[in-house]
């Protein structure tokens, strides 16, 4: 039942786009009841995965394009139905953040679930040739969303996500076009292009093509600089989805295509150059440096969405660290991470987008700070004292889990860059108090005047309370079972695919 | 050419002879019957007669399909599956452009437009068919002057004119070279026959009188894919044109081109390939074709950045497209020809859609088509918008539309071919460069989607049904034929079963 969630989405997408214009305000109750369907058929979808063991349960399999071998082949284990949960309560969520959308409203409903459809045939491809048309399908609805509905310099940042976005996929796309011939064996399936056994030295420059080409779109330092402009520019629901959702995509990418396709790449390369001796090494100091100077770059930020937008990047290494450990913890960490972060980052600009520069039309944080909107939205604040402890990987959120099996696992290979990503998690506590006692509890302004808001803010509603509420259970949940997930996951990371790659000796 | 059988011959010409009996009759309808009447009425009598004709010749295409006495016309004439498939797709693209041209074009002599619009398919249909040095010669003749004279034909712009003279002098310097070249061949070969020049060819090594040959061909074919450097032509054509010439000029001539192109290099010297391979050059036709390739992708992308008319920006992205589909030629395989027909024939319909739209535009931007005339189109016509963003998505190469698979096709098959992967540095320059193209197209979309329009009160505009129907249909099969390649992969490849490839 889980590719139902790709019809229904897509299904859902076509409705809202023809919906009669006279009663455009019912398009949001269709995407709701869609985003709610998906989430019903994601969660029955886990318990059947769960049940099913190691092996994937395929869902459709049948030719495509037989000229070349291309399958439209769905199926699912528990990483992808995982995923694909969090895709659903994410989608949830953004449906309930945007009940305020007046302009355009079925075109913006009608954008966003098919980019929740794109993505969850993302997750669910086991056809890499599928797995790459939605891939790139998921591109071009976020530029609409974007430069439609966006704020601070829309146009610019929709243009440059979705110009990284392409590249990387174009990256990617080079890399499985020569997998391709390489293994002749005019098929496109997972299991087939993962069991080609390339040769050594083309997995030595397939493998970082590809992972970068991956990697871009899960903010990998240098190539980060997308997401934070393109997250603030973002109308709430997007920033959400493409905080949330998007850059899972190319973690996901990498952990489910790259990695498998060459193991040789994951092995030590025989020689050193620069102090480096393999991939995994490189990949992993560019993410520690994207956690630490994306965390140094949120603590300077003067705009408080810039924050939760440099804090996603800053998240995102540790789902590509988790990644590079090759170690069970770790990739238990990076899995971990990329659902709590989905959850997190959700919340984080679901306050900052939506409950409060909707409310009082600014995000600088020297004027939050003499708004004293504690005390006006009591809620918002609430909602983001729980959220940045999350973030900030307080014990007892999902962040908190995630981080720990994550440093446990560079501890286990590198017990010294373990202590630098640990700092890179003390900044990651800076930068939130700052922003959240500079927007919240501001002092007010020194001669005593207070600034009225503008507009003065109708109250929190309750569409917005039940997706911070639908948000928060999930953090919560997440930090206190975690097996929720490593449970579900567990079994494919020593599975006969995965399992082979770990602690691949290193040295 | 003792004992032709000239029945056969007009069996295996009667597509050609139809469409040329229907550009006659709208001729003479229009000088005739309806010399006093109204324009409507002569656009609506004429543009019937003139899609009856397309129609008629592909029924004639299909009724003859069983001729198999192929002897009295063998090496001359290619009446074979292959062939006949190529010239479907012309008449249809034709029949789309005829489509266009009712509201589109503002002229009084209808007559002699469709006529020479006619004239102009035929030119591509025994272009499609031809075997023979001199017969592809001919028609590359007839198509261009009826092309030239399609460009220019608001002759009361200055723009028009300009732009038909310099199509005009390029076209001629270009069909002076091919001829040069074609008569070098001979002189080497004895022969002008493609088949018995292959023969003689052979696997000979490649001398300078010969790659002269080579090259100067190449050159005649570049211009008339616009393959850049012979591109220069093409941003004032199609920015002068009325906008089905343009349609045409973009469509239709192309795949003709490209077919004959193909044809003339894999039917007349395959051995002669070369390889493109870094490090492993041997010299060969493949490496002049990749090297237009490069160029073409390079420049068609770059300068395309810089257009504020989407007209040009057309024709520089349709410089772009020669370089991808070159690569399918470069391939000289059976799935080298099946994808370079496929991305030819579906870049087509995105480009005869796309001027589709302009026509819409131009109709209510007092015939401007800078890209701030497209602002807020899907206010003013969200079916136009739709489509627009359906062929321009396409162009760019996002899935599931036709341009996706097509690039994709041609890739394969280009690394495919030879020494596996040895063209790669060439594929990844392809799929890097099409990044630059969505920059590009998208600037078009943003216009048409993000941006309000200029006026207060976005009325809709009305769009005539042919229009409409014409967007539709081209549209429909962008993104039909993406979805499902394999509806026009299947018959391909019954044809190229059927013509011995």
């Amino acid at each position: 039942m889980l590719d139902w969630t790709i019809y229904v989405s897509f299904l859902g997408a076509l409705v809202s786009a023809l919906w009669p214009g006279r009663r455009a305000s019912g398009v949001r109750w269709i995407a709701l009841g869609t985003a709610l369907a998906m989430v019903a058929l994601s969660l029955q979808g886990l318990r059947q995965v769960q049940s099913n063991g190691t092996r994937w349960l395929s869902l459709v399999d049948v030719p495509w394009i037989p000229e070349l071998g291309i399958r439209y082949h769905l199926a699912a284990d528990g990483l992808s139905a995982v995923l694909v949960a969090l895709t659903a309560v994410a989608a949830v969520a953004g449906v309930l953040f945007s009940w305020n959308v007046r302009e355009r409203v079925r075109e913006f409903f009608a954008l966003y679930l098919l980019l929740v459809g794109a993505m969850c045939g993302v997750f669910l491809s086991f056809d890499l040739f599928l797995f790459f048309v939605f891939y790139e399908l998921a591109i071009v609805p976020k530029y609409f969303l974007i430069a439609i509905w966006g704020s601070t310099r829309r146009e610019y940042g929709a243009m440059k996500l979705v110009l990284y976005s392409f590249v990387g996929s174009a990256l990617v796309l080079v890399v499985l076009l020569a997998a391709y011939v390489w293994a002749g064996a005019r098929s496109f399936g997972w299991a087939d292009l993962v069991g080609a056994g390339y040769p050594r030295a083309f997995q030595l420059w397939a493998f970082p093509v590809m992972f970068v080409g991956f990697g871009i779109l899960a903010g990998l330092w240098p190539w980060h600089t997308w997401a934070p402009t393109g997250h603030v520019a973002a109308p709430t629901a997007a920033s959400m989805l493409l905080a949330g959702v998007v850059m899972k995509l190319g973690a996901y990418g990498c952990f489910r295509v790259a990695m498998p396709m060459f193991p040789e790449g994951l092995r030590p390369w025989g020689n050193r150059l620069l102090g480096f001796g393999s991939w995994p090494e490189v990949f992993a100091v560019l993410a520690i440096a994207g956690i630490v100077w994306a965390a140094l770059v949120a603590l300077v930020q003067r705009d408080f969405k810039f924050v939760i937008g440099y804090s996603s990047v800053s998240h995102m290494g540790f789902v590509i660290l988790g990644l590079m450990t090759l170690t069970e913890p770790g990739w238990q960490g990076a899995v971990l991470q990329m659902v709590s972060h989905g959850l997190i980052a959700g919340l984080l600009f679901a306050v900052v987008g939506r409950m409060v520069y909707d409310r009082v039309h600014t995000r600088e944080l020297a004027e939050l700070e003499n708004l004293g909107l504690a005390r006006r939205l009591p809620f918002a604040a609430g909602t983001f004292v729980l959220a940045g402890a999350a973030s900030a990987g307080m014990p007892g959120f999902s962040g908190f889990m995630a981080e720990v099996h994550v440093l446990l696992g560079t501890w286990q290979v590198w017990p010294l860059w373990a202590w630098i990503t640990g700092v890179g998690v003390l900044l990651g506590a800076a930068y939130i108090w700052r922003a959240m006692q500079r927007a919240f509890w501001g002092e007010s302004s020194p001669d005593g005047v207070q600034v009225a808001a503008p507009g003065h803010g109708e109250p929190i509603s309750p569409a917005e309370r039940w997706g911070a509420v639908l948000l928060l259970v999930g953090v919560i949940g997440l930090g206190l079972f975690p097996r929720v997930v490593t449970e579900v996951v567990g079994p494919i990371l020593h599975g006969p695919v995965f399992g082979p790659l770990q602690r691949g000796g290193l040295w | 050419m003792s004992g032709l059988d000239y029945g056969a011959l007009v069996r295996g010409a009667a597509a050609e002879l139809v469409l040329l009996a229907a550009a006659l009759a709208v001729l003479g309808i229009d000088r005739g019957a309806l010399r006093e009447a109204g324009l409507r009425v002569r656009w609506w009598v004429n543009g019937l007669v003139a899609a009856l004709g397309c129609a008629a010749a592909a029924a004639a295409l299909w009724l003859f399909r069983a001729e198999i006495d192929v002897g009295a016309v063998q090496g001359l004439w290619a009446v074979d599956a292959l062939t006949r498939w190529v010239k479907w797709v012309l008449l249809g693209l034709t029949l789309l452009t005829v489509g266009l041209s009712v509201r589109a074009t503002r002229t009084r002599q209808v007559g002699e437009y469709l006529a020479l619009v006619l004239l102009a398919a035929v030119g591509m249909l025994v272009l499609a068919g031809a075997e023979d040095l001199l017969l592809v010669f001919v028609a590359l003749e007839l198509t261009s002057l009826t092309l030239y004279v399609l460009v220019g034909f608001e002759k009361e712009r200055p723009a028009a004119v300009e732009a038909a003279l310099k199509y005009f002098l390029f076209g001629s310097v270009a069909a002076a070279f091919t001829l040069y070249g074609m008569s070098l061949l001979y002189g080497l070969t004895g022969t002008i026959r493609l088949r018995e020049m292959a023969v003689v060819l052979g696997a000979e090594p490649v001398g300078l009188t010969l790659w002269t040959a080579l090259v100067m061909v190449l050159v005649g074919l570049g211009f008339k894919v616009a393959a850049a450097p012979f591109h220069l032509w093409a941003p004032d054509a199609y920015e002068a044109a009325p906008t089905p010439s343009a349609a045409l000029v973009a469509s239709g001539s192309k795949v003709a081109a490209f077919f004959v192109l193909a044809k003339l290099l894999m039917v007349g010297w395959p051995q002669g390939t070369g390889s493109a391979v870094p490090g492993q050059w041997v010299s060969g036709w493949a490496v002049v074709l990749a090297g237009l390739s490069v160029v073409s992708l390079l420049w068609g992308n770059l300068a395309a950045l810089v257009q504020g008319n989407v007209r040009r920006l057309l024709a520089y992205s349709a410089v772009a497209h020669a370089g991808y589909a070159m690569l399918g030629v470069m391939a000289n395989s059976r799935i080298g020809l099946a994808s370079l027909l496929y991305y030819v024939a579906t870049y087509a319909c995105s480009a005869v859609g796309a001027f589709g739209v302009v026509s819409v535009v131009e109709a209510h931007r007092r015939g401007a088509a800078r890209l701030e005339d497209f602002a807020g189109l899907s206010r003013h016509a969200p079916e136009v918008a739709i489509c627009l963003m359906i062929y321009l998505l396409s162009l760019a190469g996002i899935p599931p539309l036709a341009g996706f698979f097509g690039k994709f096709y041609v890739f394969v098959a280009a690394l495919e071919s030879g020494r596996p992967l040895g063209v790669l540095w060439l594929v990844a320059a392809a799929i890097l460069l099409s990044t630059v193209s969505l920059y590009y197209y998208l600037q078009v979309l943003k216009q048409a989607w993000v941006r309000a329009p200029e006026e207060v009160g976005s009325q809709r505009w009305h769009v005539p049904w042919e229009v409409r129907l014409t967007l539709w249909v081209t549209a429909g099969a962008v993104l039909v034929v993406g979805l499902f390649p394999s509806l026009v992969l299947r018959s391909l490849d019954k044809a190229l079963t059927g013509s011995g490839f």
